[in-house]
C-alpha cells in the first residue's frame, strides 16, 4: 500500500456522449510535487479534472486511476473529496440560498465524520473561517452571503481558494484558476495556494499562462493535446509555450498521430 | 360520474336547517347576505375544471367526500378545546388559538393590544364595531368568479376580526393557530375580516394544523383592506395532513401609498388552494404575492393570484415557488389585469418549480391583460430538476449527496422566504422548511405553541 504516488493515474480513456474525450492520459504524483497541465483549448484538460473528481459527464471507458492506494473511480465525489481531492472550478457555481457559513459547515464537518471526528464547535468553525479568509485575502463580507451568488469572477475564484485553504486537501487541481485575473488577484490567489500547501500536498495546476507558474513553481509540466499527454517536462516546458505558442506542438503531435496511424496500416 | 349534485344537496339541506342551527345568533349584519349568497352559489356551483381558475385542481377529493357533520361548535367543544392547554413557547409573537374555526372562549372574544389593535372573532365584533364591520365586510370579497366564496358567505358563522385603527401598530407579528381537532370528519368555513386603517402597520401569521387524523375540508376566505399608506403582512404556515382539503381566497383591496404582502407557505396538505386577490385601488402603491409549496404522494396543491392594477403608478411582483415529488400535482395560475388609467404600472411575475419524480405534474399558467400603455410588465414560468451543477459543486466539497439536495432545495425555497420582512420569523419559517424537506415535521412540533 505504501506507494511512492500520491496519486496514479494509467491509460485513462474517458467519453462524452460517445465521443472520445481523453484518449489514455497517465500521470503519476508524488505528495508535495507541484504538476501543470497546459495545452489548447479542448484539448481534454478539464474533463480530466472532472473525471478525477467524478462528475459524470464523462464516462471512464477504460484505465485506472489509484489515489493513496485506493480506486479513485470507484468512488462518489463526495467520497473523493472527504479522501483529500479538491478541484478548484474553471467555472465556479452561483447556488442562491445557501449560505457560504452553511456550506462550509456541513463540508467541514462531513469530512471531520469520516475521519472519525466530531464536528466543530460554533465558536471554533468561526474562528476557523476568520483564519482562512485572512489567508487567501478574501472580504468578508463575501462569507456572509450566498455561495458565489453575485460575485465577480476574480471573487468566485479568490473563494475557491478560501474553500481550498479550509478543506486542506491532498491534492489540489486548480482549473484555471488564473484566468479573469488581474495581476494583484492573481499574486493573492497564488500566494493563498502556497500558504495553504503543506510539504505532502500536491497540486496540479491546469493553466494557460507561465504568470501563475511564476508564483506555483511546477517540478512538472505536461502538455495535453486532442486527449493526450503529449509532451512532459521540467518548468522550462512552460517558457518554451510561452513564447512559441501551441502550434509546434500541435503539429508534432499530429504528426506523430499520423505515423502512428500508418504504422498500425 | 359528477360527485357534485349530491353535494349540493346535502349543503341545501343545511342551508335550510341553518338559522335553527349553527346560524341562530347570527348577527344581522353578516345574515344579510346570506340568501343571496346561497342563490348565487347554487348558479355557480362547486367549480370544475371548466372553470378557468380551476383549469388544473379537480377538488372532487375534497368536495366529493360525504363528511359527517358540518362544523357549529356545542359548549362541549369549548370544553374539549380548553384541553389543549396551550404555551407561548416564543415571545416574538402575540397569539391565540382558534379551533375549528372558532375562538374556544366563545363570543366574549375581542381584546385589544398594547398599542391599540383589536383582535377576536367576527361575532364579538359585529356587537362591538357594528358601522365600520358593515363598511368593510363583504364588500371585498368577488361573489361572481368562484361559487366557494358565495358559499362562504352564505354559511360561515364565525371567524378572526383583525383591526388596526388608524396609525396604530404592534411591534410583534400577530400568530393564529388554526386548529382542527375532531372525532369526525368535519366541513369548516371560516370568515375573517382585516381591517388596517390609514398609516396603520400589522403582521399576521396564520397558522392551520390538523390535530387529529380525520378528514377535513375547510373553505376560508378572508378580507382585507389596507387603508392610505398602511402597511400589513400576512403569512399563511398550511401543515395539515393527506386528508385535509384546504381551500382559501384572500382578497387585499389596498388604498394609495399603501403596502401589503401576502406569502403562502404550504408545508402539507391533501389538497390546497390558495387563491390570493389583490387590488390596487389608489396609486402609489405596493403589493406582493408570495408562495411556496412542497407536494409528495397524492397531494394537490395550486396557487392562484389576480393582482388588479385599477390605479397608477403602482408596482407589484409575484414570486411563487413549487417542489414536486412522487404523484403530487401542482397548479399555478398567475393574472396581472392593468386597467386602462393604470399608467407607469410596474408588474413582475416569477414561477419556479421543482420536480423530483418522473410522475410528479405541474401545470403553470400567467394571463396578462394590460389596458395601459405606460407599463412595465414581466413573466416568467420555469419547471426543472435540481440543478445538476450545483449538485456536483457540493458533492465536490465532501457533502453527501442526499444533504446536497437539502441543501439546494433549501436555497431554492429561501428565495420565497426571505421576502417575508420580520427577522425572527424568516428563521422560523427557514427551520420549519429544513424539517420539512428532512422528513422531521410532526404537527405541533414547529409551532410557536406547544400543545399537549
Ligand atoms: N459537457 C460537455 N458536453 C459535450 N462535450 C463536452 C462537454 N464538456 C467538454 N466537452 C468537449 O470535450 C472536449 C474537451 O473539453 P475540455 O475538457 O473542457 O477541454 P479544456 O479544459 O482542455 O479546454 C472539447 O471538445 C469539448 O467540446
Ligand atoms: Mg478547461
Amino acid at each position: 500500500m505504501n506507494s511512492e504516488f500520491l496519486i496514479q493515474i494509467k491509460e485513462l480513456k474517458a467519453s462524452i456522449d460517445n465521443k472520445e474525450i481523453l484518449k489514455g492520459v497517465s500521470l503519476e504524483v508524488k505528495p508535495g510535487e507541484i504538476h501543470a497541465i497546459m495545452g489548447p483549448n479542448g484539448s481534454g484538460k478539464s474533463t480530466l479534472a472532472n473525471v478525477l473528481t467524478g462528475r459524470e459527464i464523462a464516462k471512464v471507458t477504460h484505465g485506472t486511476v489509484v489515489f493513496e492506494g485506493k480506486d479513485l473511480l470507484g468512488m462518489s465525489p463526495e467520497e473523493r473529496a472527504r479522501e483529500g481531492i479538491f478541484l478548484s472550478f474553471q467555472y465556479p457555481i452561483e447556488i442562491p440560498g445557501v449560505s457560504m457559513v452553511n456550506f462550509m459547515k456541513t463540508a467541514i464537518n462531513e469530512q471531520r465524520k469520516h475521519r472519525g471526528l466530531e464536528p466543530l464547535s460554533a465558536s471554533d468553525f468561526l474562528r476557523l473561517m476568520r483564519e482562512k479568509k485572512e489567508l487567501v485575502e478574501i472580504d468578508s463580507a463575501l462569507t456572509n452571503r450566498s455561495v458565489n451568488e453575485g460575485f465577480s469572477g476574480g471573487e468566485k475564484k479568490k473563494n475557491e481558494i478560501f474553500q481550498m485553504a479550509m478543506l486542506e486537501p491532498r491534492l489540489a487541481l486548480l482549473d484555471e484558476t488564473d484566468s479573469g485575473l488581474d495581476i494583484d488577484a492573481l499574486r493573492i490567489v497564488a500566494n493563498g495556494v502556497n500558504k495553504i500547501r503543506r510539504p505532502d500536498t500536491s497540486v496540479i495546476v491546469i493553466t494557460h499562462y507561465q504568470r501563475l507558474l511564476d508564483y506555483i513553481v511546477p517540478d512538472f509540466v505536461h502538455v495535453m493535446y486532442d486527449g493526450r499527454i503529449v509532451r512532459s517536462a521540467g518548468p522550462e516546458l512552460a517558457l518554451e509555450l510561452e513564447e512559441r505558442g501551441y502550434d509546434w506542438i500541435r503539429k508534432e503531435a499530429d504528426v506523430s498521430e499520423e505515423t502512428w496511424t500508418t504504422d498500425r496500416k | 360520474m359528477d360527485y357534485r349534485p349530491e353535494v349540493i344537496k346535502a349543503l341545501t339541506e343545511l342551508w335550510s336547517g341553518s338559522y335553527k342551527t349553527f346560524l341562530k345568533d347570527s348577527p344581522d349584519i353578516y345574515n344579510r347576505y346570506r340568501a343571496g349568497a346561497f342563490d348565487d352559489f347554487l348558479r355557480m356551483g362547486i367549480p370544475d375544471r371548466k372553470n378557468e381558475a380551476y383549469k388544473y385542481t379537480n377538488l372532487e377529493k375534497s368536495f366529493g367526500y360525504r363528511y359527517e357533520k358540518y362544523y357549529s361548535p356545542v359548549p362541549a367543544d369549548f370544553k374539549e378545546a380548553e384541553k389543549f392547554h396551550c404555551e407561548v413557547e416564543d415571545l416574538d409573537v402575540w397569539n391565540m388559538v382558534l379551533l375549528n374555526g372558532f375562538f374556544p372562549h366563545g363570543e366574549e372574544g375581542l381584546v385589544m393590544l398594547p398599542g391599540g389593535i383589536w383582535v377576536g372573532s367576527m361575532k364579538a365584533a359585529a356587537k362591538q364595531f357594528p358601522a365600520l364591520v358593515e363598511k368593510h365586510y363583504n364588500k371585498y370579497a368577488s361573489n361572481e368568479n368562484d361559487g366557494l366564496v358565495p358559499l362562504n358567505t352564505a354559511l360561515a358563522s364565525d371567524g378572526l376580526f383583525l383591526y388596526a385603527p388608524r396609525k396604530t401598530s404592534y411591534t410583534k407579528p400577530i400568530q393564529i393557530v388554526n386548529l382542527l381537532h375532531s372525532d369526525k370528519d368535519i366541513f369548516a368555513q371560516d370568515r375573517n375580516l382585516v381591517i388596517v386603517e390609514e398609516g396603520a402597520q400589522l403582521s399576521l401569521l396564520v397558522c392551520d394544523h390538523a390535530l387529529s387524523p380525520q378528514h377535513y375540508l375547510t373553505n376560508t376566505v378572508t378580507e382585507v383592506f389596507v387603508g392610505q399608506n398602511a402597511r400589513f403582512e400576512i403569512i399563511r404556515v398550511q401543515n395539515q395532513h393527506n386528508n385535509s382539503g384546504k381551500i382559501t381566497h384572500t382578497f387585499i383591496h389596498q388604498e394609495r401609498d399603501s403596502y401589503a404582502s401576502s406569502n403562502n407557505i404550504t408545508l402539507h396538505g391533501g389538497l390546497v388552494r390558495n387563491a390570493t386577490w389583490h387590488s390596487l385601488e389608489g396609486e402609489n402603491s405596493e403589493t406582493h404575492s408570495y408562495g411556496l409549496f412542497f407536494a409528495d404522494k397524492q397531494q394537490h396543491v395550486a396557487n392562484f393570484v389576480k393582482v388588479d392594477h385599477a390605479a397608477p403608478n403602482c408596482n407589484s411582483t409575484q414570486l411563487f415557488k413549487g417542489v414536486l415529488d412522487d404523484n403530487s400535482s401542482g397548479a399555478f395560475n398567475g393574472r396581472i389585469m392593468v386597467h386602462q388609467n393604470a399608467q407607469k404600472t410596474n408588474a413582475y411575475q416569477s414561477n419556479n418549480n421543482i420536480i423530483l419524480s418522473d410522475t410528479a405534474r405541474m401545470d403553470t399558467k400567467p394571463q396578462l391583460e394590460i389596458y395601459a400603455d405606460d407599463v412595465k410588465c414581466s413573466h416568467g414560468a420555469t419547471v426543472g430538476q435540481l440543478d445538476e451543477d450545483a449538485l456536483f459543486y457540493l458533492r465536490s466539497r465532501g457533502i453527501d449527496e442526499h444533504e446536497a439536495k437539502l441543501m439546494l432545495m433549501f436555497g431554492f425555497a429561501h428565495d420565497v422566504i426571505k421576502n417575508i420582512s420580520i427577522e425572527a420569523l424568516r428563521d422560523r419559517i427557514d427551520n420549519l422548511v429544513l424539517q420539512r424537506l428532512r422528513g422531521e415535521l410532526s404537527r405541533c412540533a414547529s409551532c410557536a405553541i406547544q400543545c399537549n
